[in-house]
């Protein structure tokens, strides 16, 4: 068996295919270990992570702790808000003074793009991005392929649709890579003042209908209007943002064929998908964060392998 | 590499048979008993155990599930490939029953030292015992012995014991092999 080609899981952009068929087959295993009665194993014993919060997570930093706690490292968690970080303290200065406490593996979230790889550059540990900016968050990336994969079969060959606020979104990037890396066809649809610019130099199609964009697809995946991150208007009202671009059962019906829905969360009900939709057949949401755990098992599991005695 | 054949396949076939038979005298009908074969060559052995309890003595309905104890291992860090894992089926409860854990060659002790606390994860036996064909003596690094043993074998820690299976290597045979 191969390691992992990387040091860190700073992006997607940085894997390899083997990388992340390495993940999901790891992964796959760490999933059959949190369905068992006790749902711990003592690999980790004698690391120690850090959680970094530079930004408010719920999922993402619950997710990270049960799957650390599930390999049995110690931890300890760190957010902005309560820290030192008010008092000026820069980021290299933070982290090297948790690194002191004798820490292996930092998982950082960070409000700027980048943060991750400039901290990689900067401290000695395993640095994993849990979301720098609208850059990327290849954990969440790498739970949706992996969930697509366990619905569909296979990822190769699929259509996916990522649907809504792709500008300010590091889960659509992140999406594009893992999903091209692995041979799906990924399409954008949303406003278009919330699409990218440069999309169109990632090899990635824009579809401005939203039901011309279903009735092509395989998966949609929907992701949330990131209010917090406009400091501008980009449409005119969420009312009609969610006539143009919101899912709803009835476009789902009028297509003819079941296609997979996801959504990353936090959900706006009746905005970007309604509840019926949400709660449906065809969602696997909440099968994506059942399988974040074990994805961020695996990851966290392949790194520490490297951190030698 | 050197290569001496220890058992042929007709050893195996009779030392099987005997150690079913062991397995009887202690289990009778296996009703409140399962094997666990661990992965990844350990599984060959408790598939043909069971084969021979239910074809040439009738003891149906005999539980077997697979192990992998790699997440349990003492050696995560100190190499340099990955620990491969292999899959895990277990579908019953352990909870008060009695196990038998089942590999093919006993040597330092550790795999079984792992799967010890990995069976726990499936609940608390109420007891365990270990089967093997092949009981390396002198190498043990911990005190775990076997309760039911194939053949034991003298073999220095340079030489190499491979246990051949006839659904994997086309062959049922034991070899130990050596560098001179």
């Amino acid at each position: 068996m191969k390691p992992l080609s990387t040091e860190h899981l700073l992006g997607i952009k940085h894997l390899k295919k083997e990388d992340i068929n390495l993940i999901f087959e790891t992964a796959d295993h760490f999933k059959e270990v949190i369905n068992r009665p006790i749902k711990k194993v003592p690999s980790l014993r004698d690391i120690t992570i850090a959680n970094l919060f530079f930004e408010n997570s719920t999922r993402t930093k619950l997710s990270f702790e049960l799957a650390e706690k599930r390999l049995s490292a110690d931890i300890i968690n760190f957010s902005a808000s309560q820290s030192s970080v008010k008092k000026g303290e820069t980021l290299i200065d933070t982290v090297n003074n948790i690194l002191s406490m004798k820490v292996d593996i930092v998982v950082m979230r960070h409000p700027n793009v980048g943060a991750s790889v400039f901290l990689s550059k900067h401290v000695d540990a395993k640095i994993i991005n849990a979301g720098d900016g609208a850059h990327e968050h290849p954990t969440q990336a790498l739970l949706d392929s992996y969930s697509i994969r366990e619905k569909l079969g296979n990822v190769k060959g699929k259509k996916i649709v990522i649907i809504g606020d792709i500008l300010h979104s590091r889960v659509a990037l992140s999406n594009i890579f893992a999903l091209q890396l692995q041979g799906a066809i990924v399409k954008v649809c949303g406003p278009t003042t919330l699409i990218p610019k440069y999309i169109s130099s990632l090899g990635v199609e824009v579809e401005t209908n939203l039901k011309k964009a279903l009735a092509w697809c395989d998966v949609a995946n929907v992701l949330r209007v990131q209010h917090e991150r406009m400091d501008i208007k980009y449409f005119p009202s969420i009312r009609e943002y969610t006539q143009l671009f919101g899912i709803n059962k009835e476009i789902l019906d009028s297509l003819g064929k079941e296609i997979v829905i996801m959504h990353p969360g936090p959900i706006n009900r009746g905005v970007e998908i309604t509840s019926n939709v949400a709660d449906s057949n065809q969602s696997i949401i909440l099968n994506q964060v059942e399988n974040g755990v074990a994805i961020r098992m695996a990851v966290i599991y392949l790194l520490a392998q490297q951190i030698k005695k | 590499m050197a290569k001496k054949t220890l058992l042929n396949a007709k050893d195996i076939h009779i030392i099987l048979h005997r150690l079913a038979c062991q397995l009887i005298e202690n289990h009778n009908d296996f009703n409140n008993t399962v094997l666990i074969g661990l992965q990844p060559r350990g599984v060959f052995l408790a598939h043909r155990l069971q084969e021979i309890l239910q074809k040439d003595y009738n003891i149906s309905n005999i539980k077997l599930g697979q192990l992998d104890i790699t997440f349990y291992r003492d050696d995560f860090r100190r190499r340099e490939a990955p620990l491969a894992a292999s899959n895990t089926t277990i579908d019953f409860i352990v909870e008060d029953k009695k196990v038998v854990i089942i590999d093919d060659v006993l040597f330092s002790g550790r795999s079984i030292r792992s799967a010890l606390t990995a069976i726990q994860s499936f609940g608390r036996p109420e007891s365990i015992e270990l089967l093997v064909l092949i009981d390396r003596r002198f190498s043990r690094h911990l005190p775990i012995q076997p309760d039911y043993k194939g053949r034991q074998v003298d073999v220095i820690n340079s030489e190499k014991v491979k246990v051949s299976w006839q659904e994997q290597d086309k062959k049922d045979a034991v070899y130990i092999l050596s560098n001179n």
